[in-house]
């Protein structure tokens, strides 16, 4: 007997969980060919920054969730002229040795992900020597809706509202303003975007930034929920990764769908048969849909179209 | 870096022991010359373990300290050897090798997880090594070479589930962590529930990588149990409980891994875990004597450590089994194992923290076991947490169903629940 009200919210639930956990890490793959494996680790930086600054400094929750936010966006840029680009090793051994000694990682799959899962090692022991084990943790805000025996916390329904926020404001960027417009010309040709002026180099970081602040966001809308330890973030790293895949190369549909589609099979799967069949059948969904469609959801969706157009 | 710091630490932590032993010999005098003994602590200071492990070496070096001050065991001086062994099993295995073949440990305490301990078990067994483990744990291991003082998920679970059945009734529903520990645990829960009368209507095991408890809340409310015993574990697992307390569930829960271990109650915002019950045999907070009095335990340790977040359940394990270990090598007058282990078997007694004024805690020589004087600590929707209950439980899984006796028949076995009862498997 399933009740629709709890699979309701646990889909809800799920969804918010998936896009939010995937969002920051779609942006930096789809644009800039980096695979972030330190992406749990922006996510950790974002919840430890809401937290310290709620619980130490003394800001409102919303306050603090901003700082949050700024926080991750301001480390996102330091490891994107640092480790990414390069541009600031470079600049110093240009000077000292007078050649570049860094390649940049755009669109070095391999390399970016040994880069990053060796930043995310540093990050990780870095807190734990900084901060120590484990941080005092904020509560959960808004209370529950109980409805006829049960209950489920409000903030975490509202997840799924600032999930579909945050999937509006991305496809705004992207698809409305300057700079989506740049970053869009980026990926189809670089070399062409830089012929008609475009400066790839601040895209990519703009864009990393971008994506780096939506883990923080991440981060700070989580920090309530979850134990504040160095290693949280790598709870968020399956359900990101997952989605990505699942999702393809659109950034913003892709997530969406994904979201929608896993969320889906999560919620069901859980509260029929339980939590352990719920992970299990994300992971199944995962492996079937590299298989048969390794493009992702949106990939499918891209060769149908282009087929259909070859076809007229 | 890590490893600079914290052995920096370590070495700053000996160093200031060796200090107090030299102003000891000083002042005292009793120390027969420069005789030393080497004990070997393995315990985690980072990695995934390191919340739970650091109290552990803490209590231990404040119970090397106090041992060296007061003139070391039987006028010898004691050594550490004391790696971070990064809660990383393999790493484990060869810290365990170094400390046995290059080191020459005495003793050796070692590890937090059951993985860890059958990570190095058979190479304590290989080389018959003097081991004491310590974290409270599914229980269940006769082994020769090993002491597991840590209390077992019987004597932990026998002194909270028969008293929250009195309390709420009889109908419970199980949540656990999904691997040995958990399942076994599970297990002792069905026998109890068997024995108190009561029943468990439902059963749910979480993956340890889950972090996300909504379909579990709702599942536990549509069971409608009077209590829940939660034996989650690891720190996606605390997240439960403010997902529980955000969501409104607000059923009393029975526990035998909150609180007394990563100290919850201070980490979480109240109420997370009010209406929480744990059955542990210490945790800072209990109300003897010997533990909260002026110079008490408590004191010690935070006079020693001021910075320490909290002095945990298996802290005061590492604690006493030292001095336990102490009284045997005095009684034994040899620091050979053989004979150590003789003395441990022949039920040594110790006047530890956890016990109130008169009584002590006894070692059982048959099994290695410890039976404790074991609590049920509650928390309140301000997470103070008071003593609602306290008894002797000794361990009887070992001694009366399995019929283990480590002082007659040499074994190197770990008992399981299903093997013995129809309710377990």
């Amino acid at each position: 007997m399933v009740n629709g009200l709890n699979l309701l919210f646990q889909f809800l639930d799920s969804f918010a969980f998936i896009v939010l956990a995937a969002a920051g890490l779609a942006i930096i793959f789809g644009i800039m060919g980096v695979i972030n494996l330190a992406h749990g680790e922006f996510i950790m930086v974002g919840a430890y920054a809401t937290t310290l600054a709620n619980i130490r400094a003394g800001l409102p929750l919303p306050a603090a969730m901003l700082v949050g936010v700024l926080v991750t966006a301001g480390f996102g840029l330091v490891v994107e002229r640092v480790v990414i680009s390069g541009t600031v090793p470079n600049a110093l051994s240009q000077r000292f040795l007078g050649r570049k000694v860094i390649e940049p990682l755009y669109d070095r799959l391999a390399d970016s992900m040994v880069a990053t899962w060796g930043l995310s090692l540093i990050m990780v022991q870095g807190v734990r020597i900084t901060l120590g084990n484990s941080l005092d943790q904020i509560g959960t805000p808004l209370g529950n809706i109980a409805y006829s025996g049960f209950s489920y916390s409000t903030y975490r329904v509202m997840l799924a509202a600032v999930a579909l926020g945050v999937l509006a404001l991305t496809y705004y960027v992207f698809t409305r303003t300057e700079y989506g417009m740049r970053a869009r010309a980026t990926i189809q040709d670089e070399d062409t975007a830089r012929a008609l002026g475009v400066d790839t180099e601040r895209t990519y970081m703009t864009t990393f930034a971008i994506g780096s602040g939506l883990a923080g966001l991440t981060g700070a809308l989580y920090a309530p929920t979850i134990t504040m330890v160095p290693g949280l973030g790598s709870s968020f790293l399956v359900e990101a990764f997952v989605a990505v895949v699942v999702g393809g190369p659109s950034v913003v549909l892709g997530t969406t769908l994904a979201g929608g589609l896993l969320g889906a099979i999560n919620a069901t799967v859980s509260n029929v048969l339980g939590t352990f069949f719920g992970r299990i059948a994300l992971l199944v969904t995962a492996i079937v849909m590299i298989r048969f469609l390794p493009d992702g959801i949106t990939g499918f969706v891209e060769t149908l179209r282009e087929r259909r157009q070859e076809g007229a | 870096m890590t490893d600079g710091l914290t052995n920096r630490r370590g070495f700053l932590a000996s160093s200031a022991a060796l200090a107090g032993t030299a102003l000891a010999g000083c002042s005292g005098g009793s120390a027969s010359g420069d005789d030393t003994l080497t004990l070997g602590v393995l315990e985690d200071r980072s990695g995934n373990f390191a919340l739970v492990g650091d109290p552990k070496h803490k209590a231990s070096m404040l119970a090397i300290e106090e041992i060296n001050n007061d003139g070391g065991i039987d006028g010898k001086q004691i050594e550490v050897f004391d790696p971070d062994p990064q809660s990383d099993n393999q790493r484990y295995q060869e810290l365990t090798r170094r400390a046995i073949n290059q080191k020459n440990v005495d003793a050796l305490w070692a590890g937090y997880s059951s993985a860890t301990r059958e990570a190095i078990r058979p190479i304590i067994d290989r080389e018959d090594q003097l081991y004491f483990y310590t974290t409270q744990y599914e229980g269940g291991v006769c082994d020769k070479n090993v002491f597991a003082v840590g209390p077992t998920a019987r004597q932990q679970l026998g002194s909270v589930l028969p008293y929250l059945v009195e309390e709420y009734g009889p109908k419970i529903y199980t949540i656990a962590a999904d691997y040995n520990f958990g399942q076994l645990s599970a297990d002792w829960v069905k026998v109890l529930a068997d024995e108190n009368d009561a029943e468990v209507i439902g059963e749910e095991f979480i993956p340890l990588s889950n972090s996300q408890f909504g379909s579990t809340i709702n599942r536990i409310q549509s069971a409608e149990p009077d209590f829940v015993m939660s034996m989650l574990v690891g720190a996606n697992h605390t997240s439960f409980y403010e997902q529980k307390a955000s969501a409104g569930l607000d059923v009393p829960i029975g526990t035998s891994t909150a609180m007394a271990q990563g100290y919850e109650h201070r980490r979480l915002d109240p109420p997370a875990m009010a209406n929480i019950y744990a059955g542990v045999n210490y945790m800072e907070e209990i109300p003897t004597n010997r533990n909260t009095s002026d110079g008490g335990f408590v004191d010690r340790y935070y006079e020693k450590f001021p910075d320490a977040p909290y002095l945990n359940e298996e802290a005061e394990n590492n604690y006493f089994s030292i001095y336990m270990y102490k009284k045997a090598v005095e009684q034994a007058g040899t620091t050979e194992q053989p004979e150590v282990r003789e003395a441990l078997e022949s039920g040594i007694t110790y006047e530890a923290p956890e016990a109130p004024d008169g009584e002590s805690i006894k070692l059982d020589g048959a099994t290695h076991h410890v039976d404790h004087h074991m609590w049920v600590m509650r928390a309140d929707d301000q997470h103070n947490v008071e003593a609602v209950d306290d008894r002797v439980i000794p361990e009887t899984f070992l001694s009366e169903t399995v019929g283990c006796d480590l002082t007659q028949e040499d074994e190197e076995t770990q008992y399981t629940p299903q093997d013995f009862y129809e309710e377990a498997g």
